[in-house]
């Protein structure tokens, strides 16, 4: 798999897709995409990195280790959850604030924030499996 | 368009069990993706078919304007999807373990946990 | 206050150990304080009692189902609360010194003290359901004492004994509990009580009754279930002297005396109790005279005098409820007291042999006074607690009518027997020339001899000052129990009438007994080595049954061929799918072909030829490959369903789902066949072909009905106004049932960790190799991983 080609377009590729994956991510709520399929294509971006150039480049890539973001992920889903406490309403209600940035209204929410999680879930078990299983390729 | 994908399903449903009633645990692996294949489709089919619109309110409107999909089960099996691959990507794993570590992939020869000729358990306290 | 109480002796137990391991044995004196606390809280309930109070509390737990964690104290829980303090306090304090420098000593604590808390909590229950766990946990606690030196076969037979008659009794009085609240729409106890008559009208009152009757007579040990008590001597002394005798084994005769307001005053009531009771008097009597240790003929007694007070509980008249509410009164002061003195002649001496103990009077004073003290009492000689007990049951079952005289006659005959043994027990290891013993005699220390001095003086006491006792204990007590206010005017001063007559001849053939006694123990063991079988035999042979049957039922269920576990599950699969729909007669209209645009009947086709290409691949990388068609077919239909996300999820995933197979499978060297023979091919194919097209029928039948668009409607609805989001799926997931979605994205990471554990584990063979290069290779390492 380690083609001269394939391993010229990988990293530009990798980084396309992660790009596209956040930006699949945030405008989940109101078009097609989400936290799961970003996650999906941010591991699946991770993955062909891994093939082109082996795993170790990833592992330096992405600093952590992927369980950990996995479950950073999952952190922030909680914490997402549990912000509904302050308002003292039912654990998860969504909790929407507007502040503005350089003049652009942001929508901000929690619902978004359990989205992230969720990407950070799905891309961090996907991708550490997927390492792990390229690994063993090598060994 | 309902009963063409019920006939489909139907189809799923019969190459993934026939799949899994093999003696190997490569094809028992691949019924199991199928599996879930099959089962996201009746899942989606039972909650109706409508073609070609998806569950999206154009923006600057409070409700969907025309008739569209049923976004219900799209949620259900959006995340069924996921899971079923994370569970997919567990067996598959564990296929590959017990391959090595037992050096069979047929069933009939992985008899670790249930060993013939076990001896009777003992009788007292 | 009270509720809180409740919660005291678990609280003890939990610093038990800790305590224990800090203080050595001397933690007694402090765990000691939390049952002589609550002791000294329910003496402040006394006087209300007295005065006709009742006094409830609690909190509401499911108030949907009207069920609540209530507690009510009246003469009866009073009673019983004030026993189980009280003697509590003193069996912890005798704990101390039995078991001191024993290394569990902090274990053993903490289980007496939580038994102390379930037993507590059982008396002061109000609702059904709380009795109910209360009482299941005296089980489970008393499980845990009897197996306490679990290093022995017999203590673990005794205790697993134990645990399963008296909680297949637990669950029959659950049954009956549940019967009750269906028949009467109460859940309390103190609204049953009220309400008898519903109950009693009812139908269902006998099937109740029984019930409730399984449950009682189990956990009281009434003859022929009274086996596991003997056995559960197995346990150290303080257990048998609070658990055994006291107070566990006594709930039973509690939940009878508590319904009897309720449950009594009937046919079967007074028949199936006095009968039963009976029974196990004179079966409890007669084994207690065959038996040479110390512990088993007070165990056998124990059972008896279970017998004499279900029997009274059950005779109906007024007098005798009094004599049985004094009677387990007196009998919880004598024998726990006689308990501990045989677990000090025990721990003294080193054995509990009668036979090979005599002259230890001067050796053991404190415990041979107390001992005296005790057999006096439960001898009913005056001026002992004991002595108004007996008077008064003998008021209550002295009449002409032959079914009277013949209890009367039982009464005389038990009672005669248990003052032969309270005696041999007594003055047997005491009196004579001295016995060569194990161990040098010698009295304990004084947390050995305090209990049983206490509660010997304190049968004294109680019957000096009877008029107090009875206006403050007695009478509340026989008042619950009756249902209605009782005036118990007995004394210690003897009165001459048939019941001291009655006393007079018990006196008297208790004391033919005695002389007897060596006669009647070789006669006793030798008609039951002629009967040879008894219940214990049975449990062990129902128990070795049950083991065999589920042996073979396993084997033939689970015969550790997984092929033969898939396809039963699928021919299942099929007979549920079609057996239903035949049997209703719902299979679905036949469909009119479909109309599609030509590009979804391509998709299809795709969809369907992938599959098939699955099937027959040849070798592994065609099956990939058209694993990858199906499901990039089916993305696509989702594309045309109008269901973008999923299509997109799915081509994702099926993309990484041909990556990882790949990578996997090229490390596989497998035979790319499936070699099926043809029988196989064949059955297997039928139930294949079944099952799908059960799936296709049902699918057609759940199609044909009328769709419930309901919840669409909602999140078509008030996905804009409530979550701000256009895309409804996105908000059903993160928004409206978020929950769901944490859960799962939960398990996605939860594979995650375990497909990174399994992989990390190193192989087996590898390690083995490693460490022993010969034999380990064959031999399957459980502890891998």
């Amino acid at each position: 798999m380690r083609t001269l080609i394939f391993r010229s377009v990988a990293p530009y590729l990798s980084s396309l897709m992660i790009l596209f994956s956040i930006f699949v991510l945030l405008r989940g709520h109101n078009e097609p995409g989400g936290g799961f399929i970003g996650g999906l294509i941010a591991a699946s971006a991770m993955a062909i990195y891994g093939i082109a150039f082996g795993v170790s480049p990833v592992r330096r890539a992405i600093r952590f280790h992927p369980m950990a973001l996995s479950g950073f992920g999952l952190f922030l889903a909680s914490v997402a959850g549990i912000l509904s406490v302050f308002p003292g309403v039912p654990f998860l209600t969504g909790l929407w604030i507007y502040p503005e940035v350089f003049g652009v209204e942001l929508a901000l929410s929690t619902p978004l924030v359990f989205d992230i999680g969720v990407y950070f879930v799905v891309f961090g078990s996907i991708t550490s499996t997927a390492l792990a299983l390229e690994e063993r390729e090598r060994d | 368009m309902e009963t063409a994908m019920a006939i489909l399903t139907g189809l799923f449903f019969a190459v993934s069990i026939y799949l899994m009633l093999s003696r190997h645990i490569i094809r028992i692996l691949l019924g199991v993706a199928i599996l879930s294949n099959a089962v996201n489709l009746t899942i989606f089919t039972n909650g109706r078919i409508t073609r070609e619109v998806p569950p999206i309110i154009p923006e600057g409107k409070a409700f969907p304007v025309e008739a569209v999909a049923n976004p219900l089960p799209q949620a259900l099996v959006l995340t069924a999807i996921v899971i079923a691959f994370a569970f997919f990507a567990f067996l598959l794993v564990l296929v590959f373990r017990s391959y090595q570590e037992l050096g069979t992939d047929d069933t009939d020869e992985m008899r670790e946990a249930e060993p013939p000729n076990e001896p009777a358990p003992p009788l007292g306290y | 206050m009270t509720f809180y109480a409740l919660f005291v002796p678990f609280v003890a137990a939990i610093f038990a150990p800790a305590l224990t391991r800090l203080f050595k044995h001397n933690a007694a004196w402090i765990l000691a304080l939390a049952p002589a606390g609550l002791f000294l809280h329910f003496l402040g309930f006394v006087e209300g009692v007295a005065a006709g109070e009742r006094f409830t509390g609690g909190v509401r737990w499911l108030p949907s189902f009207n069920v609540n964690f209530s507690w009510f104290v009246d003469g009866l829980s009073l009673t019983f609360a004030l026993l189980i303090s009280g003697i509590g306090t003193l069996i912890v304090l005798y704990s101390g010194g039995y078991l001191k420098g024993h290394r569990h000593q902090g274990r053993f604590f903490s289980f007496i003290l939580m038994f102390m808390g379930a037993m507590q909590g059982l008396v002061l229950s109000d609702s059904f359901l709380m009795l109910f766990v209360f009482w299941e946990l005296t089980s489970i606690t008393s499980f845990l004492l009897i197996g306490f030196n679990h290093a022995e076969e017999r203590s673990r037979r005794s205790a697993i004994q134990a645990l399963v008659v008296t909680g297949l009794g637990g669950l029959s009085l659950l049954a009956g509990l549940l019967m009750i609240w269906n028949i009467t729409g109460l859940s309390e106890l103190s609204l049953l009580l009220a309400s008898g008559d519903l109950l009693r009208d009812s139908p269902f009152y006998l099937a109740a009754f029984v019930l409730v009757l399984g449950g009682c007579f189990t956990k009281s040990a009434q003859f022929p279930l009274h086996f596991w008590l003997p056995n559960a001597m197995e346990a150290p002394t303080p257990v048998s002297a609070y658990l055994h005798s006291a107070t566990m084994v006594k709930a039973g005769v509690y939940l009878l005396m508590r319904l009897n307001p309720a449950m009594g005053d009937t046919v079967p009531w007074e028949t199936v109790l006095p009968v039963f009771g009976g029974a196990t008097l004179i079966a409890g009597t007669l084994l207690a005279v065959r038996q040479t240790d110390l512990k088993l003929m007070l165990a056998y007694t124990t059972m008896a005098s279970l017998g004499l007070l279900v029997m009274l509980t059950g005779f109906g008249t007024e007098k005798a409820i009094e004599g049985a509410i004094l009677y387990l009164v007196a009998h919880s002061m004598f024998k726990g007291c006689l308990f501990m003195v045989a677990g000090n002649v025990d721990h003294g001496t080193g054995t509990r042999d009668i036979t090979r103990l005599g002259g230890l009077m001067t050796a053991m004073p404190l415990t041979f006074g107390a001992a005296i003290l005790a057999a006096l009492s439960m001898g009913g000689l005056p001026p002992f607690f004991g002595f108004l007990a007996k008077e008064e049951m003998y008021y209550g079952l002295a009449s002409l009518d032959p079914w009277s005289l013949t209890f009367l006659a039982v009464a005389m005959v038990g009672n005669g027997l248990m003052f032969a043994v309270g005696f041999a027990v007594a003055i047997k290891p005491f009196f004579g020339p001295k016995v060569e013993t194990p161990e040098h005699p010698h009295e304990g220390p004084v947390l050995l001899w305090a209990g049983p001095v206490v509660l010997a003086v304190a049968g004294l006491f109680s019957a000096l000052f009877s008029s107090e006792f009875h206006r403050l204990i007695s009478n509340p007590m026989a008042g619950a129990v009756a249902g209605h206010d009782a005036d118990i005017t007995i004394s210690v001063v003897p009165h001459l009438g048939t019941a001291l007559y009655l006393s007079l001849a018990t006196v008297a053939l208790g004391i033919a007994f005695y002389l007897g006694f060596d006669r009647l123990r070789s006669g006793m063991a030798g008609l039951l080595t002629a009967i040879g079988w008894g219940p214990d035999r049975g449990f062990d042979q129902v128990i070795d049954g049950i083991v065999r049957l589920s042996t073979v039922v396993t084997r033939w269920v689970q015969n550790g061929r997984m092929e033969y576990y898939v396809t039963a599950t699928f021919i299942l699969l099929v007979l549920a799918i079609f057996i239903p729909m035949g049997l209703a007669d719902e299979w679905p209209e036949l469909p009119e072909f479909p109309t599609l645009f030509f590009y979804e009947w391509a998709v299809i086709l795709i969809a369907a030829l992938g599959l098939l290409a699955v099937v027959w691949a040849k070798d592994r990388l065609t099956a990939i490959v058209s694993l990858g068609i199906q499901g990039f077919a089916v993305a696509v239909l989702f594309m045309l369903m109008g269901a973008p996300d999923l299509s997109f999820t799915q081509f994702m995933v099926e993309t990484l789902s041909v990556v990882i197979l790949a990578l996997a499978m090229t490390r596989l060297r497998l035979s790319p066949q499936d070699p099926r023979s043809w029988a196989q091919f064949f059955l297997d194919g039928a139930i294949a072909l079944a099952s799908g097209a059960g799936f296709t029928l049902l699918l057609l039948a759940v199609l044909a009905t009328e769709f419930n668009a309901e919840l669409t409607e909602f999140f078509n609805t008030y996905s804009v106004q409530i979550a701000h989001g256009r895309n409804i799926v996105n908000v059903i997931l993160v928004d409206f049932r978020g929950i769901d979605t944490f859960g799962e994205i939960a398990v996605v990471m939860v594979s995650g960790l375990a497909i990174l554990a399994l992989i990390r584990v190193l192989p087996k063979r590898r390690a083995a190799n490693a460490a022993a290069p010969t034999k380990e290779v064959a031999e399957p390492i459980q502890e891998a991983g």
